[in-house]
């Protein structure tokens, strides 16, 4: 039957619900895309047969390619837009700098779509509160205090807070920090919240 | 409770359907017995499973059957599948929480509502019976997700159809959001679910 490889594309996407992002399907795209060229095809000339010579019988063949056609687009746009939803999310969960592994499962498109967005994005939060801006990816979680307790879940080097001190962050080591320094790494899984 | 930053297309709700929603998508790929009413010229010899001679049963997707369907009804003509006819409407009737909809087709109530678009004469009967089953199953579905933390549901969670396992692990990440704030672990900076699983992950990218 037609369209399978679509369907593929989509499966590979939904066996992920959590929001991961698996690596771009190029030959899964381009076999797509060849599938509908080859349809497109038949369809041209079935059409211009019909047309000239009046064969009415080639019509429910041109429809079926055509829907054919209309389901590899639906797949192809749903497997793109929903890649790209998840790479919204990252720029959300991991802050502007993604690691390597995760950027490389993406295409240039989506990279540069990416840095669009990262753009975007920062003239908004710029935009907002007056002249200094407002970062809105930080305290998802309404904040109880100034400073928080941290413990550091592996080695990440030296890290400077605002009044100039630097602190090396080396594996199991606790310290007393400004909790809007600490939230990016926490989420990042560098740094854990202690509570007491 | 961990903050969402994915949000998919969800599916659309009734007879219509989301054009970029992946579960509507993978909904209208299940096939329906359907009878071809005439022929589909220069298709056979690419694609055996059209056939030449019209008249003939066989099954096809959803999504070709709605597009090939037109109320003259010169293409195809659509049956019913058994979940949806007579026989099982009455089983459904009587009581809906004793089936396993997870058998019965995993997309039960999106495929019935689908079902809908072909004109059938049973149509009436067929939207009330979905509208009861789910009625009658809700309560249960949104008893068990709300009560049941830390537990093992799967032998539950097996029988449902996708719709109401998407209600089903609403109601749970509810019912854990609202238990973890209850021990004072809301105001704790957890790291996102999403890094984690990318380092689980990361073992496994290692593969040649």
């Amino acid at each position: 039957m037609f369209c399978e490889k679509a369907i593929e594309l989509i499966r590979e996407l939904h066996r992920m619900s959590d929001g991961q992002l698996p690596a771009f399907n190029e030959d899964g795209l381009r076999q797509v895309l060849q599938e509908m060229e080859a349809l497109y095809e038949q369809n041209q000339s079935d059409v211009n047969e019909a047309k000239s010579e009046g064969r009415a019988k080639l019509i429910p063949s041109i429809k079926l390619r055509h829907c054919c056609l209309l389901r590899n687009q639906r797949c192809v746009t749903a497997y793109l837009y929903d890649r790209l939803l998840r790479i919204r999310a990252l720029r959300w969960e991991y802050g502007s700098v993604l690691p390597a592994n995760v950027r490389f499962h993406m295409c240039a498109e989506e990279l540069q779509w990416f840095s669009q967005y990262k753009k975007s994005l920062a003239s908004f939060m710029r935009s907002l509160g007056g002249n200094e801006g407002l970062d809105i990816t930080q305290d998802m979680k309404p904040p109880k205090s100034l400073y928080i307790e941290v413990r550091c879940l592996k080695d990440h080097g030296e890290f400077e807070i605002d009044d100039g001190t630097v602190i090396l962050l080396k594996k199991n080591s606790q310290h007393f920090l400004p909790r809007w320094k600490c939230e990016q790494l926490i989420r990042q899984g560098v740094l854990e919240h202690v509570v007491s | 409770m961990d903050t969402q930053s994915y949000f998919p297309v969800p599916p659309g709700v009734g007879m219509e359907e989301n054009f970029l929603s992946l579960d509507d998508i993978l909904l209208s790929h299940e096939r329906l017995p359907i009878r071809t009413e005439c022929t589909f010229p220069r298709l056979g010899f690419l694609e055996k499973s059209i056939p030449e001679s019209p008249g003939t049963k066989m099954e096809l997707p959803l999504w070709l059957t709605k597009g090939l369907y037109e109320r003259k009804r010169k293409v195809v003509s659509v049956e019913l599948p058994k979940v949806y006819k007579e026989g099982w409407r009455t089983v459904f009737n009587a009581d809906p929480n004793v089936v396993d909809l997870h058998k019965m087709g995993p997309y039960y109530y999106g495929l019935g509502s689908q079902m809908l678009h072909f004109d059938s004469p049973e149509n009436p009967e067929i939207a009330q019976t979905l509208l009861q089953t789910f009625i009658a199953r809700f309560r249960r579905t949104m008893d068990s997700s709300q009560n049941a933390y830390n537990e093992d549901t799967s032998a539950f969670v097996e029988r449902l159809d996708c719709l109401e396992k998407a209600l089903f692990r609403s109601g749970q990440s509810g019912l854990n959001g609202f238990q973890s704030w209850e021990k004072g672990q809301a105001s704790q900076l957890t790291a996102s679910s999403l890094v984690l699983n990318y380092r689980k992950r990361k073992i496994t990218d290692v593969q040649p």
